[in-house]
C-alpha cells in the first residue's frame, strides 16, 4: 500500500493541535501570552528604551517554547496513552511522527509570532535581509529546541517529571539568558555563562541584525557557526540516541 | 512460512529481571493464539518483543518469516498493536481517534474515515463515535481502542490483555468479535483469564516466571498432563486414598483429587459405594495451568498488586 506522508504530518497536528485546542482553549491563551506577558514587564521596567530587544526576546523564546512543549507533548501522548508504543508497532515514520508534532507547536505559537510580528513592523522595522537574517536564527532556534524536546520526551518515563523539566529548560534557557535584555547588562564574570545557552547567539545575533550591539563580524560568524554548529550536532545526537524502539 | 517462530528469546532489564529466559515456540500465525500467564509472567516482554518495541536481549523471533529484529520496517507495515497500558485521548471521541490512527499509518483522509466507522459500526460502536473518549465508560474504551487498530489493513494484531478489567458481559461482546475479526488476520493475544483462553485460542501458549511451560491446541495441551480427571469433594467427607495423583484442598474446605483415567474410575466407584456426594469432570484449563505451572511464586505475587485488575 503507498503511504502518504502529508496523511501522516496532518494526523499529529489534528491529534496535537485541532482536537486539543478544541477542548483547552486555554493552552493556546497560555502560549500566546507567556511571551506576551515578558515583553510587557520588560518594555515597562525600561520605560520603552528595550522595546525592541523585548520583542525579538518574545519571537525567541516562542520558539524555544514549541520544543519544550513538544517535550511535554510527545511525553504525555507517549506516557499516558501509549501512543508512541503504539506508532512504533506501525508503518509510521518516527521522523515523519516528529515533524507533525513539530508542526502543530507552531500552530499554537502562531498568534503569538503573528502579534510580536507585527510590533516588530512597527517599532523594529527590519529592513527584508535584516528580517530574513532573523528569520534565519529564529528557525535554528526552533530546530534546537524541538530536537531538544524531543530527546527529553523519549528519555522521560514519568510525565509530571516531564513537565517540570519543560518548565525548568524554559526558564534557564529564555527568561535567565539575555533573550529580552542586551548580553551587556550582566555582570562579566557571568556574562561567559550566558554563552551556555544557546539562546543567547540567537539573541545577540538578532539584536546585532537591528542595530542594537554592534558586534565586530568575527563575533557574529562566530555566532552563527556555534548556532548551526549546536542545531547540527543535536540532530545527529537525537537521530541516534532518541529512543523510538526501547532497548 | 505463515508461522510465528521464536528461538531462545531472552530478555534481561537492566542488567537485572530476567523476564524471559529462552522462549522457543512455533506456531501457526492465522487465527487466535492466545498466551496466558500470572501477572510478571513475562507476557508484555514478550508481545512488545514481537512487535518491534523492544529489542531482545538474545534469542530471535520472526513472523511469516519476517525478523522483529532485523526486519523490524518490514513487519511494521503489516502490524497493529493495543499496549496493555494504553488508553483513548482523553480529548477526542472515537471515530477521531481511530482516524488519526488510521493517517499515522499513511492512510488518505477520506480513506481512513471509511474505514475509521465502518470499524466502530463493527464494534457496535457508532453510537458512540462523536463523543468524547474521556465520557465513555472502561469498557467502551477499552473497545474504542481495538476498533482504531482493526480498521487499520495489518493483519497481524497483538491486543495485551485487551478485556482485563471489562464487565464479564462486555467480555463476551468483544469474544465475539475477535472471533469475527480473526478470520482474515492474526491475533496475538494475552490474558489472564484461563477461560478466555480456552473459549478464543487456536493455539494457546502458556508463560510461568518466563518460561514457555507448554503450547498447543487446548485439547492437545489437556492430553499432554499427566492428570486428566479431576474429582471434587465436599468439605469434610472422608477422602479416599489416592496412589497416582494430588490431592488439594481448598481454602473453603473443599478437595479436589487430580488423577489419571484409571484412578478416577476406581476412586469413582468407591465414592458411590460409601453414598459420598462427588463430582468428576475432565481438568479444566485452571487445572491445567494448576498443573503446569504451579502456586504463584514469590515474583508472580508482587507482580500482581491489588488494583491492577
Ligand atoms: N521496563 C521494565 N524494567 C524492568 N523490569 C521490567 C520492565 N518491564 C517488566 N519488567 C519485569 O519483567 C517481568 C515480566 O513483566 P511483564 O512482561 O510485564 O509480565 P506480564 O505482562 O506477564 O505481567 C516482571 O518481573 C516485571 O516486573
Ligand atoms: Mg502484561
Amino acid at each position: 500500500m503507498k503511504r502518504s506522508y502529508s496523511s501522516q504530518l496532518m494526523a499529529a497536528i489534528l491529534v496535537n493541535s485541532v482536537y486539543e485546542m478544541k477542548n483547552y482553549p486555554i493552552n493556546l491563551v497560555n502560549t500566546v501570552l507567556s511571551p506576551l506577558s515578558f515583553l510587557i514587564v520588560i518594555t515597562f521596567v525600561s520605560k520603552g528604551t528595550l522595546i525592541g530587544q523585548a520583542i525579538e526576546g518574545g519571537l525567541i523564546m516562542s520558539m524555544f517554547q514549541s520544543g519544550t512543549a513538544l517535550q511535554g507533548d510527545i511525553s504525555h501522548l507517549k506516557n499516558d496513552f501509549k501512543l508512541q508504543d503504539m506508532l512504533v508497532s506501525s508503518p509510521a515514520s518516527p521522523s515523519v511522527y516528529v515533524l507533525g508534532m513539530a508542526i502543530s507547536e507552531l500552530i499554537y505559537v502562531a498568534p503569538a509570532l503573528l502579534v510580536l510580528v507585527v510590533l516588530g513592523q512597527i517599532y523594529i522595522h527590519p529592513s527584508a535581509l535584516q528580517a530574513l537574517e532573523m528569520a534565519a536564527a529564529l528557525l535554528l532556534m526552533f530546530v534546537t529546541s524541538i530536537t531538544i524536546g524531543f530527546m527529553f520526551a523519549t528519555l522521560s518515563s514519568d510525565i509530571v517529571q516531564s513537565f517540570a523539566w519543560s518548565r525548568l529548560l524554559t526558564t534557564i534557557f529564555t527568561t535567565v539568558t539575555p533573550v529580552y535584555y542586551p548580553l551587556t547588562y550582566i555582570p562579566l564574570p557571568f556574562r561567559y555563562l550566558a554563552y551556555l545557552s544557546p539562546t543567547t547567539y540567537a539573541a545577540e545575533i538578532m539584536q546585532n541584525v537591528v542595530g542594537y550591539l554592534q558586534e565586530s563580524a568575527s563575533v557574529v560568524i562566530t555566532d552563527w557557526a556555534v548556532l548551526g554548529g549546536v542545531t547540527a550536532v543535536l540532530l545527529v545526537v537525537v537521530s541516534r540516541k532518541a529512543r523510538w524502539k526501547e532497548t | 512460512m505463515d508461522q510465528l517462530v521464536t528461538e531462545k528469546l531472552t530478555k534481561r532489564y537492566g542488567g537485572k529481571t530476567l523476564a524471559l529466559q529462552e522462549v522457543s515456540l512455533s506456531a501457526p500465525s492465522s487465527g487466535i493464539f492466545a498466551l496466558i500467564g500470572r501477572n510478571g509472567a513475562g507476557k508484555t516482554t514478550l508481545v512488545r518483543i514481537l512487535a518491534t518495541e523492544l529489542a531482545p536481549t538474545s534469542g530471535s523471533a520472526s513472523i511469516n518469516g519476517i525478523d522483529v529484529v532485523k526486519e523490524d520496517k518490514k513487519l511494521r507495515e503489516r502490524i497493529a498493536i493495543v499496549p496493555q497500558e494504553a488508553r483513548t485521548i482523553s480529548w477526542m471521541t472515537p471515530k477521531q481517534s481511530a482516524l488519526a490512527y488510521l493517517m499515522w499509518r499513511g492512510f488518505g483522509h477520506s480513506e481512513a474515515k471509511k474505514r475509521a466507522e465502518e470499524s466502530l459500526g463493527r464494534l457496535k460502536l457508532d453510537k458512540y463515535a462523536d463523543t468524547l473518549n474521556r465520557s465513555l465508560s472502561g469498557g467502551t474504551k477499552r473497545k474504542v481502542l481495538a476498533a482504531m487498530v482493526l480498521a487499520s489493513e495489518a493483519d497481524i494484531v497483538f491486543l495485551d490483555e485487551p478485556t482485563t478489567g471489562l464487565d464479564p458481559i462486555s467480555r463476551r461482546d468483544f469474544w465475539d468479535i475477535l472471533r469475527e475479526l480473526a478470520k482474515d488476520r492474526f491475533i496475538f493475544l494475552t490474558t489472564h483469564y484461563l477461560e478466555e483462553a480456552e473459549q478464543l485460542a487456536d493455539t494457546l501458549g502458556i508463560l510461568g516466571e518466563g518460561r514457555l511451560v507448554a503450547i498447543g491446541s487446548v485439547p492437545s495441551i489437556r492430553g499432554r498432563i499427566r492428570y486428566q480427571y479431576s474429582i471434587k469433594l465436599p468439605p469434610k467427607v472422608p477422602v479416599p486414598g489416592v496412589s497416582k495423583g494430588e490431592v488439594i484442598t481448598g481454602r473453603n474446605g473443599e478437595v479436589q483429587i487430580l488423577t489419571n483415567e484409571d484412578e478416577a474410575f476406581a476412586i469413582s466407584r468407591s465414592l458411590s459405594v460409601a453414598g459420598t456426594r462427588f463430582s468428576i469432570s475432565p481438568v479444566s484449563l485452571d487445572d491445567i495451568f494448576f498443573q503446569l505451572v504451579g502456586e504463584p511464586t514469590q515474583r508472580e505475587q508482587e507482580a500482581a498488586t491489588p488494583g491492577e485488575e
